[in-house]
């Protein structure tokens, strides 16, 4: 164990220059660079505030803080993993030539998407205020599902990362996934719907949206955290943890033959 | 083992080779219903066992596809041999296919920290060397474009600045002495004959064998990933030219 954290320190320079380099030349050579972080959520989420609500006669006036929250988080989740599903080939020359820890790529594409993530949390604090969502003492407790996310994330990314290597359809296949992981995350439309159609339990059993609802308890309502999905979510990201580092480091030593 | 800077004990990198090249779903669902993933097991390196002293420059001769390149790459950590261990004192560093692993999209600038941090420097001390790497490089105002503009010279002169700023304490050179122009080629023979001064280990890969005789004074030759022939540098290579023969 001592061994893993000398080794984890030791390379502690390259993980932060990986994150860098990937915020960096994420908004390179756009006009507004690391803007886009704020303006491209508030775009979307009027988009979306537009087409399910004011369509679909929604009069919620905390919709769009609905949307956003969902949006915020959903997207982390899969920008995220598809970086860290690419991670390994595309430092493939890297990995070719120097020995590094190779989980070092996985995680920094996990938090340099991280690091945006939280960047773009402000949006969510702009439009809160100008909607009057007010903060309560149950906000602070967001800190759980934000932390929840990251940590599976990393365990899904390092999950995909290792099977993406022996398998490139892996990558058409996640966006399909994703897909689906997206509608059962009620992300712009409100859950009551799913509930009267019997539904509903398509929603309970996507971990992911579990997180959504507890981030939603904290941040909208100012409930406590939901205790059913707390458990699921933590459950199943630490499970997903285990999972992916596992499969990572039985596989590693094999990635090089076939990238 | 109070001087042995490389150790490499009882080697062996077996591959896998199966005969069609699987690599989507479909094809290894399908092949494995039919119980037809078949594999020849291939073997690159077979027991290679060597030492090589601090500040012995050891030339690894071979034919193509001795196993020179796997055995290099073993040395480096970078491919876990199936059997064996390796074990290297003090810092490694490769200088295999210069600049193969820049950012294209980065400039010269930051791929000197990038670059070196993925050899294991710090960055208070690449801050402290970035003058001398550039100054090196020879790239002036070009440091600040990105690499995907550079020319193939421009890199490999980088990637060589990057590489040799330290002494490492072992240096793995893999046919890399053609560099840049006859000026700078020069600059990097001497550079490497400074650090030869220092005590660096050295192990060199090359087909020249009027190269690896000014460079070496130990080698080993290797045949279908055996060791057939170890020593100083004389005896091996003549043996080498019989073989060639």
């Amino acid at each position: 164990m001592k061994q893993y954290i000398n080794n984890f320190l030791k390379y502690r320079f390259l993980l932060w220059e990986l994150v860098k380099k990937d915020i960096k030349l994420k908004y390179r050579k756009s006009y507004l660079g690391i803007l886009w972080t704020l303006i491209e959520p508030l775009l979307t989420m009027i988009v979306l505030t537009i087409v399910f609500g004011t369509l679909f006669g929604n009069t919620d006036k905390q919709f769009p803080v609905y949307v956003l929250t969902g949006r915020l988080m959903y997207s982390f989740f899969s920008t995220s993993t598809k970086a860290a599903m690419k991670s390994i080939r595309s430092n493939s020359s890297m990995i070719k030539k120097v020995y590094v820890p190779k989980y070092i790529y996985p995680l920094s594409s996990t938090l340099s998407s991280y690091v945006t993530f939280l960047i773009s949390l402000i949006v969510l604090v702009g439009v809160s205020i100008v909607l009057r969502v007010k903060p309560t003492k149950y906000t602070l407790l967001a800190v759980v599902p934000l932390l929840l996310v990251l940590i599976m994330s990393y365990g899904v990314g390092m999950l995909l990362a290792t099977m993406a290597v022996f398998f490139r359809d892996l990558e058409y296949l996640w966006n399909v996934a994703l897909m689906m992981i997206m509608y059962t995350c009620a992300i712009f439309y409100p859950t009551d719907r799913l509930v009267h159609t019997g539904f509903s339990w398509i929603l309970e059993i996507n971990p992911l949206y579990s997180v959504i609802v507890n981030f939603r308890n904290c941040v909208i309502y100012g409930r406590p955290l939901d205790e059913r999905a707390l458990l699921l979510s933590a459950g199943f990201s630490f499970a997903i943890l285990a999972i992916g580092l596992i499969a990572f480091y039985k596989k590693q030593d094999k990635f090089i033959l076939s990238i | 083992m109070g001087n042995v800077a490389v150790d490499v004990q009882d080697v062996s990198m077996k591959f896998n080779m199966s005969s069609q090249k699987v690599d989507n779903l479909k094809e290894y669902f399908i092949k494995f219903v039919k119980k037809e993933i078949m594999y020849n097991e291939f073997h690159a390196l077979n027991h290679v066992t060597f030492q090589v002293n601090k500040g012995d420059r050891l030339g690894i001769l071979g034919l193509n596809g001795a196993g020179k390149s796997t055995l290099l790459k073993v040395i480096a950590g970078v491919l876990k041999p199936s059997e064996g261990s390796v074990q290297v004192k003090g810092k490694i560093v490769p200088l295999l296919e210069l600049g193969a692993g820049f950012a294209r999209e980065y400039t010269g600038a930051e791929n000197i920290f990038l670059y070196g941090t993925v050899l294991g420097y710090s960055k208070e001390f690449l801050k402290e060397k970035y003058d001398e790497i550039v100054e090196f490089s020879e790239l002036g105002k070009f440091i600040n474009v990105p690499v995907k503009n550079y020319s193939s010279g421009m890199r490999s002169r980088l990637g060589f600045a990057i590489a040799t700023v330290v002494e490492p304490d072992v240096l793995i050179l893999d046919e890399v002495l053609a560099v840049g122009d006859a000026k700078f080629k020069k600059k990097c023979e001497k550079r490497i004959q400074s650090l030869f001064d220092k005590g660096v280990t050295v192990l060199f890969v090359s087909h020249s064998l009027p190269q690896v005789k000014r460079i070496c004074n130990k080698a080993i030759l290797l045949e279908h990933g055996r060791i057939i022939a170890q020593g100083d540098i004389d005896k091996v290579a003549s043996i080498y030219e019989q073989k060639m023969e």
